[in-house]
């Protein structure tokens, strides 16, 4: 029986000489070597091609950033365009959305992380938060469509955006919460428990210092993203040819502190670099490139100081 | 001293006074932790509530049979169909060709980086992907419509300005950074013994990572792709920019046509009054979108969870 039957792997058995052995390793390590050349070449292909792109957009956009651009409202000459409107609207609306996102993010990583009971209940929550995360910002921006402007009647307005935006990074800040309060050893908690602490004492003086680094890595990732997301703004309805200001929060006559801005329409970076950009003149093109540019600054800034903040963390803190 | 005299002459009643204040703030601060912890809840139930009540006015107009078969949308026009298929055509080319360039180039970067690489080099590329991850996808636009187009139409003159294979590269590209360091991570999670036992084998680095780690990865390499689908078919800049607006029904890459998400801009983008067809057929395009990429998450959420309990 065991005759007539071919053992397929029979040249696997078979005992070489050592040449045969030989050659066997050498074309191993032949396989090794390219495949460590192929994953090189893909990684340093990939990289350059961003790096490429990038560098046009900065090359292309270079002549425009200049002084006179960032203190211009847009135009219809494009020489004389700016992007005054679009990053004044930008920074209110990122105030908007750190003051909504920032508290309430932080309060929902403290609340699954150390306060929620294990059932039915907190898994929902949790389910919900993994799904946010990966919800398309257009849903957010149809999600503010029809509920603040349609129907708390909102308006198309500064504090509209903020808000979407600031659903939109809830989930980031939450995630890095979490992350950030999970590394922080129990005895820490133990011993604030020891001398008499409340729960709450615990969190506020200890588990939130502690991991405030985190925490904030993830609120300036947050950030950055909220900065560069131009789809639910479209949809919540900006304007992509704005030329005023809204009204300024701060006065010299009192009460000093006006609210009126949060009622303004309002245009953002990435809008303004979107409405150039479809436009079908070259010169309109230069002007999104150059916001492109200033856009893909201050975004690396963002997440490159969160990157570096997030290594130094982790590099330092040695429970 | 002086304090535990103090304590000592207060009466008692005064004590527990004190601590039923303490636990009556614990209890309301838990409740209002517990409160914006429900935000995340209530979010998902408003996107789900406002999709469906605007999209119910929709189909009160249009069958949902026109709607998953015809093959011609355009609500706007007076010649009016509500066929989803132009959209989810386009969708799907525009996504597919997105990962036909970002699967193999992201997992070969994934493995190289993982198995490979020394640790230095690993520790300056990781950063750089995360950090490409954040790059706003508008600019990824502008790439795809006057970079990578103008180069595709000298190779193919024949193309149209806006159309779906540069916006697919560009989406691609976009896309690698982000596969690649999900599918990493998912690499980097399997024990290092099983490398180990491996290696005294006598197995070479490519043979481990081949047979060895990537099969052990094998669903977090899955959960990396299949959150790169659901991202390939969310996005929307890349295609509002240089897909095209014309809702076409065809899988040519080679011609423009709008995506689902680039519908919705398109409309959101004029002035189109509350309540008329064209607006909500936005929140019906958005409602299938969301089906899509939740549908995507899901399996991708799975996927990477089974992967976390093995190991």
């Amino acid at each position: 029986m065991a005759k007539n039957t071919v053992n397929p792997d029979e040249s696997l058995i078979k005992p070489k000489t050592l040449e045969e052995v030989r050659a066997m390793i050498k074309s191993h390590k032949r396989n090794d070597f390219i495949f460590s050349c192929i994953g090189l070449l893909t990684i340093v292909f990939a990289l350059l091609t961003l790096l490429i792109l990038f560098v046009d957009l900065v090359m292309d956009g270079y002549p425009k950033l200049n002084y006179q651009f960032f203190t211009e409202f847009p135009s219809r000459k494009a020489a004389h365009a700016g992007i005054l409107s679009a990053w004044v609207g930008s920074s209110l609306i990122m105030l908007v959305t750190f003051i909504t996102a920032v508290p309430m993010g932080v309060a929902t990583g403290v609340y699954l992380e150390e306060y929620a009971p294990k059932n039915w209940f907190t898994d929902i929550i949790e389910i919900n938060v993994t799904n946010l995360a990966g919800v398309p910002s257009i849903i957010y921006g149809l999600l503010a469509l029809g509920l603040f402007v349609y129907t708390f009647h909102l308006g198309q307005t500064i504090v509209t955006a903020g808000l979407t935006l600031g659903l939109l990074m809830l989930p980031i800040v939450i995630v890095s919460t979490r992350e950030a309060i999970r590394s922080i050893p129990v005895a820490i908690r133990e011993a604030a428990y020891a001398v008499g602490a409340t729960k709450w004492q615990v969190m506020l003086h200890h588990v939130i210092q502690y991991s405030f680094g985190g925490i904030l890595t993830g609120i300036i990732i947050g950030m950055a993203r909220a900065l560069g997301e131009t789809a639910p703004i479209i949809t919540v309805g900006a304007l992509t040819f704005i030329a005023f200001l809204p009204p300024a929060p701060l006065m010299m006559e009192p009460p000093f502190i006006s609210f009126e801005w949060l009622q303004s329409g309002f245009t953002v970076l990435p809008i303004q670099m979107f409405s150039w950009l479809s436009r079908p003149e070259h010169a309109f093109h230069i002007n999104a490139a150059a916001t492109g540019a200033v856009i893909i600054m201050l975004t690396l800034l963002m997440n490159g100081t969160a990157i570096w903040l997030r290594y130094r963390i982790r590099k330092n803190i040695k429970w | 001293m002086a304090t535990t005299q103090l304590l000592k002459d207060l009466p008692v009643s005064k004590r527990l006074a004190k601590n039923i204040k303490r636990n009556f703030i614990e209890r309301v601060i838990e409740i209002i932790l517990m409160l914006s912890a429900l935000t995340a809840v209530f979010i998902t139930v408003g996107i789900v509530y406002i999709l469906v009540t605007e999209a119910s006015g929709f189909f009160s107009d249009v069958s949902v049979f026109e709607f998953l078969t015809s093959r011609q949308w355009s609500p706007l026009f007076e010649d009016a169909h509500y066929g989803i298929l132009p959209l989810i055509s386009g969708t799907l080319t525009t996504s597919f060709i997105a990962l036909g360039i970002a699967v193999p180039i992201g997992t070969v970067a994934a493995i190289y980086l993982s198995e490979f690489a020394s640790h230095k080099a690993r520790e300056t590329v990781k950063p750089v992907l995360e950090l490409l991850v954040g790059v706003p996808t508008v600019v990824f636009g502008y790439f795809a419509l006057l970079f990578v187009t103008p180069i595709l139409q000298k190779m193919i003159p024949s193309l149209p300005t806006f159309n779906m294979l540069g916006a697919g590269i560009v989406m691609g590209i976009m896309i690698i950074p982000y596969i690649a360091s999900v599918a990493e991570d998912a690499m980097r999670a399997v024990p290092m013994q099983m490398r180990e036992g491996s290696y005294a084998m006598g197995a070479t680095k490519f043979q481990t990572a081949i047979r060895v780690v990537t099969p052990a990865a094998t669903s977090g390499i899955i959960a990396a792709y299949i959150l790169g689908i659901s991202r390939a078919v969310g996005e929307t800049m890349v295609v509002a920019i240089a897909a095209g607006q014309q809702p076409t029904f065809t899988f040519n890459p080679l011609e423009g046509a709008a995506t689902i998400t680039a519908y919705i801009v398109q409309v959101a983008m004029g002035d189109l009054p509350h309540g008329s067809i064209g607006y909500q057929s936005i929140f019906a395009a958005g409602m299938v979108l969301f089906v899509l990429t939740f549908l995507f998450n899901i399996i991708g959420h799975l996927a990477r969870k089974r992967f976390a309990e093995r190991y």
